[in-house]
């Protein structure tokens, strides 16, 4: 019997193994790992598969699920409704098997469903050329940054501060580990959006890129045909988009944007705990062979018929190993899949009626906020389905557990990340937010504030 | 008159300007290129940097810098036509012409008896 449940080493193996590299114990082979990660970890006995399900299904049953909720919190992960086929179609084996599909003859339905999804978010963000997916909504960002850099050889990185904290974050981690500069600009205390003077103040011939959100953290539209008229040619204009704002807003590509990245999530992949989503990169064709990630293309096979592979792959890691133009390894390829089966069901038209109820639903709520006494409305910029409020009358953190108690996941709390804006929240709607719970939760606003 | 380097370049000097290319034989083991990264005009370089690439169907190959000095032009025909160095590789294939700070550095080169001789070494 194995020491470990789940290790299928038998003790006689482990020691064979051990003696095999002149180690004493595993405890030695683990000595270099830092005591702080030495996780000891305090489970009851192992026990058979029906109990233990029963009582994880009873632990579970602690936990509040989304979808018994009515949430106002956005902030980066957006609670959309999202059709029950989606849940069938995306859970086939023929889809759930391919990890990287270099072998083509092998691969056809996921390289296709792949080149779907990037012909649609060429088609969303109005740029040439999308990859099949990244890690998420933060490396994408941090990567447009690189990609940048590697075009045009400047060093110095502009990042509104209004770009999700978390991905400033990891941006600044890529950043700092290849000695980009990176500089982040303030945002208007009226509006909301970029401080234009002050970008035009910081540029200089060193800018390589210029990083904003469309719409912001704070929900808000930034000017983009402005900010672009600010930059000269040689700057990369990187603009961090939500793809459902994208099939009302006017796309960046047409405002001059040179790559336009974001998270994939809102595109009918579950909140879960925050991830697994997937990030989104599109740029211009001349730029193809800068970007990230994998491509996938359309061609004739020998007999003329349409078949799809892999393509460029000669930039990538596995042939130009340190020289490559990204290492990131880990695409979200099935999120991405995922992706292409919502907007296909959904359609062109499907996707702008679910903007567009987002959208309403959140100047609705805005409108009758503005009206309660100990809430103020931070901005005065224009909108999409997100927006800040300052309170008075009591807490952040007082009112998100009031609202708990009512099953409501509240607004995302800012101070922690903008502190000079204090007690201040966040709130968000989505489409999947229905009249009865806003008229709950104006009511419940009244009564606290 | 044609030098080469070991990494398979060609050079054609012409008073203090080298034309630069790859080798016949390079173009051979590549295979179909499909695309080239020209150098920037201006750039400065040292023997044996790495300046651009070129990339066939099959992989990246690093183009390094047989001699030292300033890129004074590129070959921008080979932006729409990369295939002209699979057919004319030591002529109108060139890739970049370099203004020379050290002419010197052409006697390091071989010649192209000696090149011939090292790509056969090269194969056994």
């Amino acid at each position: 019997m194995s020491r470990y449940s789940y290790i299928p080493h038998t003790e006689t193996e482990i020691s064979e193994m051990l003696e095999t590299i002149g180690v004493k114990s595993i405890e030695a082979l683990f000595e270099d790992v830092p005591k702080v990660f030495d996780f000891k970890l305090d489970l009851p006995e192992s026990s058979d598969e029906f109990s233990v399900a029963r009582e994880l299904k009873a632990l579970s049953k602690k936990n509040l699920s989304l979808n018994e909720m009515a949430i106002f919190r956005g902030a980066g992960v957006y609670y959309h409704y999202i059709p029950s086929a989606i849940r069938y179609l995306s859970s086939r084996g023929e889809f759930l098997t391919a990890y990287t599909p270099y072998q083509p003859e092998v691969s056809q339905g996921t390289l296709q469903a792949l080149f779907e999804f990037q012909t649609m978010i060429a088609e969303l963000t109005g740029l040439e050329v999308a990859n099949s997916s990244m890690y998420d909504g933060a490396t994408a960002v941090a990567e447009a940054a690189l990609m940048a850099v590697r075009t045009n050889g400047r060093n110095r990185v502009l990042i509104s501060q209004t770009i999700h904290p978390e991905y400033r974050h990891v941006t600044n981690t890529y950043c700092h580990a290849q000695s980009i500069e990176i500089e982040e600009l303030p945002y208007s205390k009226d509006t909301g959006q970029i401080d234009l003077e002050k970008l035009k103040s910081t540029l200089d011939d060193d800018v390589s890129a210029v990083i904003v959100g469309y719409p912001n953290y704070f929900g808000i539209i930034e000017d983009l045909k402005k900010i672009k008229a600010l930059l000269d040619e040689k700057i990369m204009f990187i603009v961090v988009a939500n793809p459902i704002a994208l099939s009302v807003l006017e796309a960046p590509g047409s405002f001059g944007a040179d790559i336009v990245v974001g998270e994939g999530q809102p595109l009918g992949n579950p909140s879960s705990l925050g991830g697994p989503g997937f990030g989104f990169f599109a740029t211009r064709e001349k730029f193809v062979r800068k970007m990230p990630g994998r491509i996938i293309g359309e061609t004739k096979d020998v007999d003329g018929k349409t078949g799809y592979v892999m393509v460029l792959q000669t930039r990538e890691q596995h042939i130009r190993r340190g020289k490559a133009t990204s290492n990131i390894c880990s695409n979200h390829a099935h999120n991405a899949v995922i992706a292409a089966m919502y907007m296909s069901l959904l359609g062109k038209e499907g996707l702008r009626e679910v903007a567009i109820r987002s959208f309403d639903k959140a100047h609705y709520l805005f409108h009758q906020i503005s009206k309660i006494e100990g809430m103020e409305p931070l901005f005065s910029g224009p909108f999409f389905h997100e927006f800040p409020v300052r309170l008075k009358g009591t807490s952040a953190s007082k009112l998100n557990a009031d609202l708990l108690k009512h099953k409501i996941l509240g607004p995302m709390e800012l101070e922690k990340d903008f502190p000079e804006l204090g007690n201040s929240v966040l709130f968000c709607t989505t489409e999947a937010v229905r009249n009865e719970d806003l008229e709950f939760l104006l009511g419940r606003l009244e009564e606290i504030l | 008159m044609k030098k080469y380097a070991k990494t398979h370049e060609w050079v054609h000097v012409e008073g203090n300007v080298a034309t630069v290319g790859i080798s016949n034989y390079a173009q051979e083991h590549l295979g179909d290129i499909v695309y080239v990264e020209l150098p920037e005009v201006g750039k400065e370089v040292t023997k044996g940097d790495t300046i651009c690439s070129v990339e066939s169907v099959k992989a990246a190959s690093d183009v390094y810098s047989p001699l030292s000095g300033k890129v004074v032009e590129v070959n921008e025909e080979l932006d729409s036509a990369p295939e002209t160095i699979n057919s004319d590789a030591e002529k109108s294939g060139w890739i970049f012409k370099l203004e020379l700070s050290d002419p010197a550095e052409l006697d390091g080169l071989m010649d192209e008896e000696e090149y011939k001789k090292y790509c056969e070494e090269e194969e056994a």
